[in-house]
Formats: structure tokens, sequence, C-alpha cells
């Protein structure tokens, strides 16, 4: 479908539906509205995306989302612990272990999970990065925080073949039944998993 | 417009918008379906891990009028917990699957290849056996029409055998030699495999010979596919 309307216009239409979950018609839209708005707020659409594009690289040390050439937020306070090392996927993984309050040491992002079926192992992972950070910063303890799907077990599974050997504390986030849940939807491999790391209750 | 159920082992699946995700499922009864799954990927999803690649499920799909049918409801069939935490066993099971996505046509029903795949991924997570991958590899060639000549020379009829080529579609004596070579008990397990004695070969531990049949499984695959395929290699020295 190209070229209904003028040159700069279809340009606009044809960038913004490139972006995801945006099809031809939203970008139609969004563009017509882009028209229409004051010069300044479209400007500064423009600009924030310039910027974002300019300054925001990966961290330097765990791949987290940061400013070009620096570390991010959080490997560089202080008070985070420098011994304990967080494994997750993907920078958004971060948020939503942050979100918990739980956890207050560093992290490791790989980008990505070990999936052979899109040609992605370990060389295309962190994985070295990953390695060389434990040595140079007395790093004792993994937690692995892959996805619980079969790409991030698979990744989970070979981070812990080969982290253990190094004579570290390796542990992986425990699987189980969602707070709010119902029993009688979940799936057997979770109710499995659930059960296989009950708890003792009580003294 | 309809629902109907069906049995299907996953092979693939592709993240889709926010939380949902397509999924390819080599099904008993209508081939290849690619259909969506909504809210998979959310925690609190009714599916949980059902969909995910190897899973054998019995399911409810919504046909609808586009290319891809909806899942409304899953149900574990075969579920293979060991693929999730043993890296040969996982890069075997893909593979397989990888190879079936490629092979398998949407919507034309081919209840052989379904089945095969179903008892190799048994046999995945039954047992160590270095050959399951090859196995089904040259298992599913003949049934696509591409067994190799094993008995005796291809092109003169004449021993002893000594290369295997895929152009020529079978073994090659010394003087008419072409390909890659092959080992006499490379041979002895191949012509075991498609032989009819699958079993045994299967009870072979690993070897040399176990690699090379391994190895030239994965090739004629390719060749008859006319691509890479991906899973070969990425988990090879792991």
């Amino acid at each position: 479908m190209s070229g209904v309307y003028a040159g700069p216009v279809q340009d606009l239409i044809d960038e913004l539906g490139r972006l995801p979950g945006v099809g031809p018609k939203s970008a139609q839209r969004i563009a017509f509205h882009l028209l229409k708005v004051e010069p300044a707020d479209a400007a500064r659409l423009a600009a924030a995306i310039i910027e974002v594009k300019e300054r925001v690289a990966f961290c330097e040390r765990c791949f987290n989302i940061a400013e070009r050439g620096a570390e991010c937020s959080i490997c560089t306070d202080s008070r985070r612990e420098t011994s304990m090392v967080c494994v997750v996927e993907e920078p958004r993984d971060i948020v939503a272990v942050e979100r918990t309050q739980e956890f207050r040491g560093r992290y490791h992002v790989l980008q990505g999970a070990i999936s052979p079926i899109d040609g992605i192992g370990p060389e295309q992972l962190k994985v070295r990065e990953l390695l060389v950070r434990i040595e140079a910063e007395g790093i004792d303890e993994v937690i692995l925080a892959t996805n619980p799907n079969i790409e991030g077990e698979a990744t989970a599974t070979y981070l812990a073949r080969l982290l253990s050997p190094l004579g570290i504390s390796v542990t992986k986030i425990a699987s189980g039944l969602p707070v709010g849940g119902d029993l009688e939807y979940a799936d057997e491999l979770t109710l499995g998993r659930a059960l296989e790391g009950r708890r003792a209750v009580g003294e | 417009m309809s629902l109907y159920r069906d049995s299907g082992v996953v092979l693939r699946t592709f993240k889709l918008g926010e939380a949902d995700r397509i999924v390819s499922i080599m099904t008993r009864n209508n081939g290849k379906v690619r259909a969506v799954a909504k809210g998979v990927r959310k925690t609190r999803s009714k599916f949980g891990a059902r969909l995910e690649p190897s899973s054998h499920v019995n399911l409810q799909l919504y046909r609808t009028r586009g290319d891809l049918d909806i899942v409304t409801q899953a149900e574990t069939v075969d579920r293979f917990p060991n693929l999730r935490t043993d890296l040969d066993r996982f890069s075997r099971a893909s593979a397989m699957l990888e190879a079936v996505d490629q092979l398998a046509q949407e919507s034309e029903v081919n209840r052989r290849l379904y089945e095969m795949l179903v008892r190799a991924l048994r046999t995945v997570a039954d047992t160590e056996s270095p050959l399951v991958a090859a196995g089904f590899f040259w298992k599913v060639l003949s049934l696509e029409g591409f067994e190799p000549f094993l008995d005796a020379c291809v092109s003169c009829g004449g021993e002893p055998v000594v290369a295997f080529d895929l152009h020529e579609g079978g073994v090659l004596c010394q003087s008419c030699r072409r390909g890659r070579a092959i080992s006499p008990e490379a041979l002895a397990l191949m012509r075991q495999i498609l032989g009819g004695q699958l079993g045994a070969a299967l009870n072979e531990p690993i070897s040399a010979a176990t690699n090379e049949v391994d190895h030239l499984a994965g090739e004629a695959m390719e060749h008859h596919l006319e691509r890479r395929l991906r899973s070969l290699g990425v988990l090879g020295q792991s």
C-alpha cells in the first residue's frame, strides 16, 4: 500500500507503521495528529527521539540501559551490595525485580536467552562478560532470574553448569503459583514445582 | 466461526504484541496449525507452561477467517520436564522441532509425521541415546521419499562401499567415490536405523560412529529442506 499522500506525509506514515503494534491505519491516524499539533510539541517529540538514541546505550558493566559511555544508576549506587548479582534476560526484567524491593545487589543483563531454533547460543549473549565480572568484582552469589520458559530455563541450566565449578553460590528463582490465582487452573508443571518447593509452615 | 479439537506438538512460538504468542503446532488431524494464544506470557495465564515448544497437548481452537486460529483451551498429554533442564536433550529436541516446522505444511494432514515426532520426543526424554535426532531425521527423510540406498554402490553396484553422497542418494564404492567418507561402523548404524532395527541403534552409546551418523543426518535433512537448520551446532559443544 503506497503513496496516496504526498512525499513527507507518506514518509511519516511509513516510519510510524514500523513501530511495534502500529498498523497502517494507526500510523495514518498518528501522522494526521502530528500534522495538527503545535510545531513546538512535534519538535519536542522529535528531539526526545534523537536524544534517546544519542545519549542512551548499554551500561558498560551490566548491560542495563544507561547513558552512553557510563554505568547505569544501579551499578553506580554505592548502597548496593557488590557481592551479589542477579542475572536477567532483558533490561525490562530489572524493572520487574526492582519493583519487589527484595533485592539489593547488582544485575547482569544477558540480552536474550539460548534459543537454538533462532540460532542464539551462549556466544550471542553476554555470558563471557558475566564470567569476567565474577572474577573482577569478587562476586560470591549469582541469582539466575531468567524467564521460566523453555529458553530461559535452558539458559539457566547452561549458566549453572558454567558457574558452579567456580565455587560461588548459584541459585535460581523459585517457580510456583501466582499469588491470587486458583489451584484449579494451575498447569501440571507449575503446580508440580510448587509442591516440590513447598515450605514448612508454623515454627 | 467454529471451534474444533485436536492434539498436537508445539513446534515454535513467536511473541505477539504485549502478552500473546503465535504458536506453531504440528497437529494430528489438521496438519501444521498456526494459532494465537492470548495472554500466555502473563504470569496468571490459564495456559501456563502448556504451550511451550515440545509440549504435547490436547487443544481446543477457534477457527477464524484469517490465517491464524485462536487457542481457547489446552490440556497436557505429555510433558517432558527434563528437556528443560538438560541441554543435550533440549538441543536434540530443538533440532527435531525445527525440522518438522520446516517440513510440515499448513492444513496438510500428515499423521505419520505427527506420530513420529511424538514418539521421538518421548524417546529423547526417556533415554540418553545420542542417535534419537539422527534416527528421527533418517526416518522422516524416508517418509518424504528420500531414503538413501545403502546396500551397495549406488552407481555400479560394487562393494565395499566407502563414501556417502547426498546428490547420488546413497553409498559409493572406492572407484566411484564422491561426497564424504563413511566408516563401516557408521554405515552399520545407518543400515540398522533404516532397516527396521531402530531400537538396537538407539541403544548404542556415544562414539565416533554415532557422531558421524548424527552429522550425516543433519546434513541430509538440510540438503532436503534446502536450508540450514539453526538448531544444529548452536549447542553442539556443550
